[in-house]
């Protein structure tokens, strides 16, 4: 066993029957998304429990991205709810949302880091806005996020002066500032070398540890998704192929999750009517 | 040759629901901001205040030195034009009125519009595209935090309160532009210019132009943020809306300006 696997076998991860005896903190019921006339997600299901490490897998066009979208309040369903914390997101008035996503964190791809406002300033901006916080309160709270996330003595430097693991350290500080009992990474490791992306990959099963949260990851990194998930969830074209532990999902018999597991690329299925339809663009 | 019709006619009668839609964006964040002044302080959710000054500081006192060269310029153009077409009828001397009257009323409001067009509209406008396309636009609302509230409601304000007033200071140096110019020409004395402006421009005409101005703040802040917000892809569509947030800017003051000149001279 690899000096890092073992560490990460050594972690505390919540049992099966742990998981099904916590309360659900995420339930989606027969989701539906469109784009446009385009139907992305056909009635997808799932329940995240309290402090279970949930991660989305799936190829490209899988669809999750626009269910991260939906989860968040960003994208509205055709049909189907999402319940988070018992609450219906599509459902609730405004300033229910407000105080909603208040209890939600939010890491996204990119940082998402105000480009204006220096490291402090960005983990600081959630306090400022929602809580009545004097200055030096709120500066303690983002520095002890930002020594959580080991980022402490970078608070001056500004997003464009960050290296591609800090601006993800600093835009999950960013996210756990307000601590929320349900935490959202999306593609936390994308674009980070192995080392970097393995550190992120411990500080969520850190945050998670510490905080007791929910975490919901979409990636497609195979061996981040290994190391950090309780449960596993493989989109493919908007359906769900499976849910369930990685050795449920690595020992799946499917052979779409058979290939994406093993880098397979499947071969393109061309109908001739649809692809002269495309060329000649008749529905457009 | 008819289906060719057809296809123009349907292009243009999407163009034209395209530009209804973002009248009724414009209209539709207009109210917002209202919305987010009154009702912000009881949400506990004001506008923000630092923010505000800072746009104050970008859209006003950072513009000064451009608005300040550009309108002596101008005012000594003016002058030089209207005693060049004055002389044709010996009337030199009448020269003060129709520069008074021009620059408080048109283009003192006009160049300050266009410039703050060309300078804030356009950083505005890349400012949020740039944001949309970094998701800062998302996190924003994720973190329950209203962008119009958090970027339009400072930009909208700053606008309102500082064109009107770098209008007022482009009169007045285009004024004091063209007195200079006037004084050297005509050999009229600063005493005599000050006078024969106080008598031909009224509270009025003064009025008319800082009242125009604070439309042109709101219509290049409305333009920049709906054109910033249908940012898609990457840096080249930055690019393309800021140049089409400009453009669009400019027309709508020129515009407005014809409307607000024909309805105030009628009344």
């Amino acid at each position: 066993m690899t000096h890092a696997a073992a560490e990460t076998s050594s972690r505390y991860r919540p049992s099966a029957a742990d998981l099904a005896t916590a309360s659900p903190m995420i339930e989606i019921r027969d989701l539906v998304t469109h784009y446009g006339k385009r139907e992305i997600l056909h009635g997808i299901n799932i329940e995240v429990r309290q402090g279970e490490i949930m991660v989305i897998m799936g190829g490209s066009g899988s669809g999750k991205s626009t269910l991260l979208n939906a989860l968040l309040g960003l994208l509205r369903p055709t049909s189907g709810s999402i319940r988070i914390l018992g609450q219906d997101l599509n459902a609730i008035t405004d300033i229910e949302r407000t105080k909603l996503r208040q209890k939600m964190g939010v890491a996204f791809q990119g940082g998402a880091l105000f480009s204006s406002l220096n490291v402090l300033e960005n983990i600081m901006l959630p306090l400022k806005e929602h809580t009545r916080l004097d200055r030096n309160t709120m500066r303690i709270m983002a520095r002890m996020k930002m020594q959580v996330v080991s980022l402490a003595g970078f608070e001056n430097l500004m997003p464009a002066e960050l290296s591609g693991g800090m601006i993800k350290r600093a835009a999950l500080a960013r996210a756990i500032v307000m601590d929320p009992r349900i935490l959202f990474c999306d593609e936390p490791s994308a674009g980070l070398d192995p080392v970097v992306s393995s550190a992120i990959d411990d500080l969520i099963l850190t945050l998670r540890e510490a905080m007791d949260m929910s975490i919901v990851v979409v990636t497609h990194e195979l061996e981040s998704a290994f190391k950090i998930a309780d449960r596993i969830c493989v989109l493919d074209k908007g359906h769900i192929l499976t849910i369930g532990t990685v050795d449920e999902v690595r020992h799946s018999p499917n052979e779409h999750i058979q290939n994406l597991l093993n880098r397979r690329a499947e071969p393109e299925i061309l109908d001739p009517d649809e692809y002269l339809r495309w060329l000649t663009a008749v529905n457009q | 040759m008819l289906d060719g019709l057809g296809d123009r006619m349907e292009r243009l009668g999407r163009s034209a629901a395209a530009g209804m839609a973002e009248f009724g964006l414009g209209a539709v964040l207009l109210a917002q901001v209202m919305f987010w002044i009154v009702a912000g302080p009881r949400r506990a959710q004001p506008v923000r205040l630092e923010a505000t000054f800072e746009r104050c500081m970008e859209v006003g006192i950072m513009a000064v030195p451009i608005i300040t060269l550009m309108s002596v310029t101008i005012g000594m153009m003016l002058a030089i034009q209207g005693i060049y077409s004055l002389r044709i009828f010996g009337a030199e001397e009448q020269v003060v009125l129709g520069v008074g009257m021009s620059v408080v009323r048109e283009f003192g409001p006009l160049i300050t519009g266009i410039l703050v067009a060309g300078r804030t509209g356009s950083s505005l406008a890349a400012r949020i595209g740039t944001m949309r396309i970094s998701q800062e636009i998302d996190a924003l609302s994720v973190m329950g935090i209203n962008p119009v509230r958090f970027i339009v409601a400072p930009a909208l304000i700053a606008m309102v309160v500082m064109v009107p007033i770098l209008t007022f200071w482009s009169s007045i140096v285009m004024l004091t532009g063209a007195g200079w110019y006037i004084s050297l020409d005509l050999g009229m004395s600063a005493g005599a210019y000050i006078d024969r402006l106080t008598e031909v421009v009224r509270v009025g005409d003064v009025m008319h132009g800082l009242g125009k101005s604070t439309l042109f703040g709101v219509l290049i802040t409305l333009v920049g943020v709906i054109n910033g917000a249908m940012v898609s892809g990457s840096a080249e569509g930055v690019g393309k809306m800021t140049t089409r947030s400009v453009v669009l800017s400019i027309c709508a003051i020129i515009v407005t300006d014809m409307i607000f000149a024909f309805l105030a001279t009628r009344s």
